[in-house]
């Protein structure tokens, strides 16, 4: 099976502190691969390299076979890669509705001069979007809430408009960064489940970064270890769990 | 989920997006369409004037709105693309004698170019730092507009005095009606265009930039080009306002293009409703009669009265006119359907 994703030796500096020291590993098309880690491990700075908020300072990341570096972070989307956040980034004002319509942004090209006189390919293109959104909210259940704006909905269901909002765009590679955040165990379960189904029926993969051993255990192929800003493990789940490195990170350093 | 009921799911969802417009609030606008054409048949010449006014200023505050209340971007330099729009059309025709209504289109693209290229800067900005430099942009305009060297077209201090167009096809109108209702043509036209690129793909990434800017760009929003554009349409929106205001009033002077002009659309946005395309026609209504019923009230302390007119607004209506009207007939149906 051929890399979706290659992150080849990545470093990232802030101004002395090695958040990343040379970390390299792949993702393999159509996979779960968990990235863990303890806190201050170098997850989210990795995970920001992917979605182009920071730079890194050596090092090179490959999607598809071509780097990213030079790339826009707005032009992510348009690649293939979609993410979600870990503390929900939702447009709280907008309707849950229009939450994954714009999810669906960069799947159309219309301009503000034919926006403004709603030309005849506009409409169709609006048309195209509702019911791609409408699909959406269906697969994952938000159609009941989809008229209400997304402030003041629970906070397992804002996790859910989020997934849907970063599937309108029909990625390839889908980041989910800390996705366990904030749900209790039968919530966790829930939501292994469900993205398993989602790679199942929308083939596509998963970079699942998470702080939680164990929906990362139940849910990937595929298992990296950060500590301290550097690769100490790779492999599938059980060998990973029976690496004493990784014990000694987890369980030595913490609980 | 059954087609009937799926249907109905949607209407409501597209309903609650503005994307749709439910009977009730295309009555709603068949009926001030309709008080629009008939108030010039029952008032003065002089409150004609005054409602054409009440017209511009309506489209500034949407400019404004597309902006701020839109797109999160703050703005007290409006006063400076009003100022743009009304010079164009007043040089255009003082000097090249070219009809009133070409000056528009002109006046839209120039203040189009204009605040785009001020939002490419803008861009570093966010919030208070933004107001502070849109605050030096209108600080800044009636000074350039005196300046020795441009004062051969821009009129100096004195500006430029312009005729009033008079009624065209020979209509029996007096000017002041016909002034009115070009400009209420003008006004529903780029209400309608308003409306349509705020309820589509555009005008959801707008509010998607206000709501949380880093989640734009993942969905592949690009925020700077979408952020400076929307300076842009801000601006023509404005621009045109200014020309028609030129128009109406029939001269132009540095003088009358002060901050405090930003500040009188800002209010009218603020009280009208932030983010409101109904809102806007308030906002011109405020920005007009207020400081009228102040002076009635007080000739000695006008703007005391204005202040504390101000007050009492934000106090009673903290979401604007429109908030208000919104949250009555909210509250009115809700109590209908407990009976």
């Amino acid at each position: 099976m051929s890399s979706i994703l290659e992150v080849r030796d990545v470093s990232v500096n802030f101004g002395g502190i090695v958040a990343l020291d040379g970390v390299s590993f792949d993702v393999p098309r159509g996979g779960i691969l968990g990235l863990i880690g303890p806190n201050g491990a170098g997850k989210t700075t990795l995970f920001n390299c992917l979605s182009r908020l920071y730079v890194p300072s050596s090092g090179d990341i490959l999607f598809d076979g071509k780097s990213i570096l030079s790339t826009s972070p707005y032009r992510m989307a348009r690649l293939g890669i979609g993410r979600t956040f870990q503390n929900l980034a939702l447009f709280s004002r907008l309707t849950v509705l229009d939450n994954v319509k714009v999810g669906a942004h960069c799947s159309s090209h219309t301009d503000f001069l034919s926006n403004a006189l709603r030309l005849p390919w506009v409409k169709r293109d609006e048309r195209r979007m509702e019911d791609k959104a409408w699909a959406l909210l269906e697969y994952l259940e938000l159609t009941d809430v989809a008229h209400l704006p997304t402030a003041g909905l629970p906070f397992g269901t804002q996790k859910r408009v989020e997934l849907a909002r970063a599937l309108a765009a029909d990625p390839k590679l889908l980041l989910l960064d800390e996705p366990a955040g904030g749900l209790n165990h039968e919530e966790v379960e829930e939501l292994g489940k469900l993205f398993r189904k989602i790679r199942d029926d929308r083939q596509l993969t998963v970079l699942l970064v998470e702080h939680h051993m164990s929906l990362v255990m139940a849910i990937s192929e595929q298992v990296v270890v950060l500590n301290f800003g550097r690769k100490i493990a790779e492999g599938t789940p059980a060998q990973v769990r029976a690496d004493p490195e990784v014990v000694h990170a987890y369980l030595g350093t913490k609980h | 989920m059954d087609a009937q009921l799926g249907a109905k799911v949607r209407e409501i969802a597209a309903l609650a997006s503005g994307a749709k417009l439910s009977r009730l609030q295309w009555i709603g606008i068949a009926v001030a369409i309709a008080v629009g054409l008939i108030v010039p048949l029952l008032v003065s010449d002089y409150r004609t004037f005054q409602f054409t006014l009440v017209l511009v200023y309506a489209m500034a505050v949407l400019g404004l709105n597309i902006l701020t209340g839109f797109n999160g971007q703050f703005s007290l330099g409006h006063s400076a693309f009003f100022a743009i729009g009304a010079y164009t059309a007043a040089i255009m025709m003082d000097h090249w004698e070219i009809a009133y209504y070409w000056t528009l289109p002109a006046a839209g693209v120039v203040c189009l170019i204009a605040g785009f290229l001020f939002g490419l800067p803008a861009l570093r900005l966010e919030g208070l730092y933004l107001a502070l430099a849109t605050f030096a942009l209108s600080i800044a305009t009636p000074p350039l507009l005196k300046y020795d060297h441009l004062s051969e077209w821009t009129g100096g201090v004195q500006g430029v005095v312009i005729t009033k167009p008079d009624a065209p096809f020979g209509l029996q109108i007096s000017q002041d009606n016909w002034l009115y209702y070009f400009t209420f043509v003008v006004l529903l036209v780029l209400y309608f265009c308003a409306w349509n690129l705020l309820r589509g793909r555009t005008g959801r990434a707008l509010k998607a930039i206000r709501d949380n800017p880093i989640a734009a760009q993942a969905m592949g929003i690009n925020t700077a080009l979408y952020k400076s554009l929307t300076f842009g349409v801000s601006a023509l929106y404005t621009g045109v306002a200014g020309a028609l205001g030129a128009i109406a009033i029939q001269f132009v002077a540095p003088d009358s293009f002060t901050f405090f002009l930003s500040v009188a659309i800002l209010v009218g946005m603020v009280i009208g409703g932030i983010g409101s395309i109904p809102g806007s026609i308030f906002g011109g209504i405020v920005i007009v009669f207020v400081p009228n019923v102040a002076e009635q009230i007080s000739k000695a302390a006008p703007w005391a009265v204005y202040g504390t007119l101000l007050i009492l607004c934000m106090y009673f209506m903290p979401l604007g006119i429109w908030g208000f009207i919104r949250m009555g007939y909210a509250r009115l149906t809700r109590r209908r359907k407990a009976d």
